[in-house]
């Protein structure tokens, strides 16, 4: 068996935030690899760095120093045009708070990416995978935070994207709720092989992972694979 | 459609007070630019139009009685094109049915021929026969003042002799777009009319065979006027030549021109006031809103939407704004256009009216609407283009209050929480305060230039009409007549009072500049008629000198002492040097004053007068009318009550109609400012707010915060609003001076009061509906949303 393609790979990534007086290095030379298909769990306090790299490999945010591949494309050389086709090709986002629009409809919050993607799925069929077929026509504020978390990750995987980046996709919600949004997630990556990281403060959810990445001060601080995984309905916090 | 088109409609639905407040405001400069341009061209093309196919002439000539052999002359002279004789004489009509005295303008036809130039226009009828020798045309207007149709009978004074008179028909010409009789301050189609007969019949009538008393010229278009006027003027001097004079001092052409002018003027002062503040409150809105919708911002780049889309995003709010405008606008516009249009075809009379606004005006309206618009959003909407993602992602950072020199003052003056609160904010966005202050000081503004005007009104009116000119009624006589004779006019029926005056027209000179005016003359002491200065004083015309008002004087670069040269036109082309005794601030004309024994004493003749004075008693004012229609030496009559009535009735119509409209104005103003700021406040404050209540502060405590700044702010506006007012009043009375009249500079405190008053109650109006909001806050929502 071949190994698997590698979708990113960084090298010496530095991420230096000045604020005048003070300089914080979010990201200290950070050298990682992620695979194709991967579910991998990115875990660490507050400000070591997990989101700065979700957002640099997201095309989000640009490194201060080092460089970025996705696949052969070298994210690090582009500029914020690339960075925008990148993006709207490739990339599926999934945040803490939703982020939806509030004055779209859950279908039409899924269209807002089905617009200017390439090979969408239909708004519809996004939105039966995360199972919410029931809820398309209301509006984020008719919705649970669960409903609205699985609304943001139809929203993401409706443009059929390579990657799909989650910052604390559980964070604001309760275990239960938190538990059918992993389920998505793990569906998604499943049927339809999608390399997935995750960000997280819980570690409970590391279980599920093919790979969990710890971070500290910046700096990927180890990195272990789960022999077997769990399923996230094993989960609770 | 795109969902991200559907969330532009709807974030339009949910903002549609505060863009209709703008879309108001912006309709206001939309509707003004469209009625001010759209008439202005309209009224210029028609004007064209009507002098190019009736070919108005370029030049016009008075004399007292000229060869005809003399027109061969004025021919010749270089760039003239073509030149018409006349004869043109004034005449009392008694008109069937009409119990006033009627004056009239007689216009002779050529004989031969159809007149060539001032071609007039035939609207019922037939022109008279030139053969005829009772037959008149007269001019539309009056005929249907009069209720007069072809066929219709009326009565003249022709040289003397009183002759039955049968109009074949009613016409317009180019000469009488605006038909004002002398000494009139407004036309009244019904007492003064215009009468074309065959040019035997006026030769006869007024003794003018072989002669003409008036020429007109149209030249070539590379002729130069001033050398036309000058040769003409050589031509006529030994004729009593009056001074010839171009288009722009012939009556009709100059009221319409600065109607022309002021549409002009309007079209490019007022509109980019509303453009402005639009601008400047779209750009407050938007602003509010890329900052509310930060995160949806980093999220639409995140899905990969590009800066050029989301700028077009917000770019496309503030459009459907301008859109609501500019809608608003042309409705409002397209119906001022045609009410002014009314207006404009009961003041002035043109054959066909080229009253339909323009396409271009809808088209220019609209184009600066969306321009003001998007140029307002722009910076806001790049501000959005240019976030980067990851930083749109993330929270704003929390404005950073920092203690300055003015907090260690406020601390001192140990104010209220709530009012550091309101001041602190001031502090904060200064920009943004000051832009708001501004805002409300135009409408203060606009309200205390819009009161001056009328003041001013009152002002001239009552130095020209209570001060200067006293009298009931003005006879004119054309010739002049002598002194003596004023003691028949005192005995006329009703006459209490009568005196003389003489209005001699003359070139004053001095240097190398000169100026045609009347000189008016009277006895000192006279009391009917006054020269009254700005001051107030009565004063007279010292023996030997002249007194010039201070425009005239401007205009012959005079000073009180100097030596100018005195030509007086007319019979007897003498010139003399008279001293200037001294100057006069009048509003009315260009006024120059001689005693009239002095005037008398340099003719080297008996004292005439050219008008006389009346004070009468309104019983007999009937027989009075009775008599003067029989006196053929009368040339005009002025009935100064009933003018004064009119004037002042039409002044009063006007000014209300535009207080009205100023008012509204600055109400719409106000209103798009202080409720938008008050929205925006309430946005950003809501949470503060809301902790107030949580904290134990009143209802009434916590919306003293929201309206205290947008209070303070309309306070502070005051004060720049008066200045702002004064510079425009300023501007205004500079820009409608001119040598008709003088605009005086008159501020009362009660136009700056009313002016504070709207602009501070549509404030607090404002503010309170805003409050109502503060009252239906959820205050567990508030909280828990995500800054």
């Amino acid at each position: 068996m071949s190994p698997p393609a590698a979708i990113f790979r960084t090298e010496g990534l530095t991420k230096v935030y000045d604020t005048g007086a003070l300089k914080v290095h979010a990201l200290a030379g950070v050298d990682i690899t992620l695979y194709a298909g991967e579910l991998s769990v990115l875990l660490g306090p507050s400000g070591s760095g997990k989101s700065t790299l979700l957002n640099i490999l997201g095309g989000l945010d640009h490194a201060t120093s080092g460089r970025v591949w996705f696949r052969d494309t070298e994210l690090t050389q582009l500029g914020d045009r690339g960075l925008t086709l990148y993006r709207r090709d490739h990339v599926g986002f999934v945040f803490q708070f939703y982020n939806l629009v509030a004055s779209l409809t859950a279908r039409e919050n899924v269209q807002l990416v089905t617009d200017v993607a390439r090979d969408p799925m239909r708004p519809e069929e996004a939105l039966e995978q995360v199972g919410l077929s029931q809820r398309m026509d209301h509006f984020p504020a008719e919705m649970s935070g669960g409903e609205q978390q699985r609304v943001a990750i139809a929203r993401a995987i409706a443009k059929r994207p390579e990657v799909l980046l989650c910052d604390e996709p559980t964070g604001a919600l309760d275990s239960q709720t938190g538990v059918q949004v992993l389920e998505a997630l793990k569906s998604i990556n499943d049927t339809l092989g999608t390399t997935t990281a995750v960000i997280t403060h819980n570690a409970a959810i590391r279980g599920m992972a093919h790979r969990v990445i710890w971070f500290r001060d910046g700096r990927i601080d180890r990195v272990a694979c789960n022999a077997t995984r769990i399923a996230p309905s094993e989960i609770s916090w | 459609m795109k969902a991200l088109d559907r969330k532009l409609l709807r974030d339009f639905r949910r903002l549609w007070a505060q863009a209709a407040a703008i879309a108001l405001v912006l309709a206001c400069g939309v509707a003004i630019l469209m009625t001010s341009f759209g008439m202005y061209g309209a009224l210029e093309d028609t004007r064209d139009a009507y002098y190019d196919r009736n070919r108005f002439a370029d030049v016009f000539a008075d004399a007292n009685r000229v060869p005809d052999s003399v027109l061969t002359d004025i021919r010749a002279i270089p760039g003239v094109r073509q030149a018409e004789a006349r004869v043109i004489d004034h005449v009392i009509l008694d008109v069937p049915g009409q119990p006033r005295t009627v004056t009239a303008r007689v216009i002779s036809l050529p004989e031969a021929s159809a007149p060539v130039l001032n071609v007039p226009l035939l609207r019922s009828g037939r022109m008279p026969d030139p053969a005829a020798t009772d037959e008149i045309a007269v001019n539309h207007p009056f005929a249907v003042a009069n209720g007069l149709r072809p066929g219709a009978r009326l009565r003249a004074n022709l040289g003397g002799q009183r002759r039955d008179l049968t109009v074949t028909g009613t016409v317009l010409s180019p000469e009488f777009i605006y038909t004002i009789g002398p000494g009139a301050l407004m036309p009244d189609n019904e007492t003064f009319g215009i009468l074309w007969m065959p040019a035997r019949m006026a030769d006869a009538a007024f003794d003018m065979d072989g002669a003409f008393d008036n020429v007109t010229l149209r030249l070539d278009p590379h002729a130069t006027l001033a050398d036309v006027i000058d040769r003409v003027d050589r031509l006529l001097a030994p004729y009593g030549g009056l001074g010839a004079y171009g288009r722009d001092s012939q009556v009709s052409h100059s009221f319409v021109d600065a109607e022309i002018d002021q549409l002009r003027t309007t079209a490019l002062i007022l509109p980019p006031i509303f453009f402005g503040i639009t601008a400047f409150l779209v750009g407050m809105v938007i602003g509010r809103i890329i900052a509310l919708e930060r995160s949806e911002i980093g999220l639409l780049k995140a899905i990969g939407y590009s800066d050029v889309e989301i700028c077009v995003h917000y770019l496309m709010l503030a459009g459907l704004i301008a859109l609501l405008g500019t809608g608003l606008g042309w409705a409002v516009g397209t119906w001022l256009s045609q009410a002014l249009a009314r207006l404009y075809a009961q003041f002035f009379d043109f054959p066909y009216l080229i009253y339909r606004v323009s396409y271009d005006a809808y088209a220019i309206s609209a184009v600066l609407a969306l321009l003001s618009a998007a140029l307002g959003a722009a910076r806001s909407a790049l501000h959005a283009a240019r976030m980067p993602p990851a930083v749109a992602m993330a929270p704003p950072a929390p404005p950073r209050f920092k203690r300055r020199a003015l907090d260690r003052l406020l601390s001192r003056l140990r104010l209220s929480q709530p009012v550091m609160m309101i001041l602190r904010a001031l502090m904060r966005w200064p920009v943004r305060a000051a832009m708001t202050t501004l805002g409300l000081s135009l409408a203060v503004a606009i309200l205390v230039a819009s009161s001056f005007f009328s003041d001013a009104l009152d002002r001239l009116i009552d130095n020209a009409f209570t001060q200067s000119n006293r009298q009931d009624a003005i006879l004119l006589f054309t010739p002049d007549i002598p002194e003596t004779a004023l003691s028949a006019v005192a005995a006329l029926p009703g006459v209490l009072r009568a005196e003389g005056q003489m209005f001699q027209a003359a070139v004053l000179r001095h240097g190398h500049l000169e100026k045609d005016v009347p000189i008016e003359a009277r006895r000192p002491g006279t009391d009917l008629s006054r020269i009254i200065d700005g001051s107030g004083r009565v004063l007279d015309a010292p023996p030997g000198g002249i007194l010039l008002s201070e425009r005239l004087a401007m205009h012959l670069a005079a000073r009180p002492g100097d030596v100018i040269e005195v030509e007086f036109l007319g019979d007897r082309g003498e010139t003399h040097r008279v001293h200037v005794a001294g100057l006069v601030q009048q509003y009315l004309g260009l006024g120059a004053y001689m005693d009239l024994a002095t005037l008398t004493r340099l003719k080297r003749q008996a004292p005439r007068i050219t008008v006389a004075n009346l004070l009468i008693d309104d019983a007999h004012l009937p027989e009075l009318h009775a008599v003067l229609k029989q006196t053929p030496e009368l040339g005009g009559l002025i009935m100064l009550t009933e003018m004064r009535r009119s004037f002042q009735d039409t002044i009063r119509q006007n000014v209300t109609i535009m207080t009205t409209v100023y008012i509204t104005i600055a109400v719409l103003i106000t209103f798009g400012v202080a409720y938008n700021g008050a929205r925006i406040q309430l946005s950003e404050r809501a949470r503060e707010l809301a902790s107030l209540r949580i904290l134990g502060f009143t209802r009434a405590e916590v919306s003293f915060v929201l309206m205290g700044e947008t209070l303070l702010l309309a306070v502070l506006a005051q004060p720049l609003g008066w200045a702002l007012g004064g510079l425009i009043a300023k501007a205004l009375a500079r820009g409608s001076t001119s040598d008709l009249y003088t605009v005086p500079l008159v501020l009362e405190p009660s136009g700056f009061a009313r002016a504070s008053l709207v602009v501070l109650a549509a404030s607090l109006i404002s503010s309170l509906v805003v409050r109502r909001r503060l009252d239906r806050l959820d205050l567990i929502a508030v909280m828990k949303t995500r800054e």
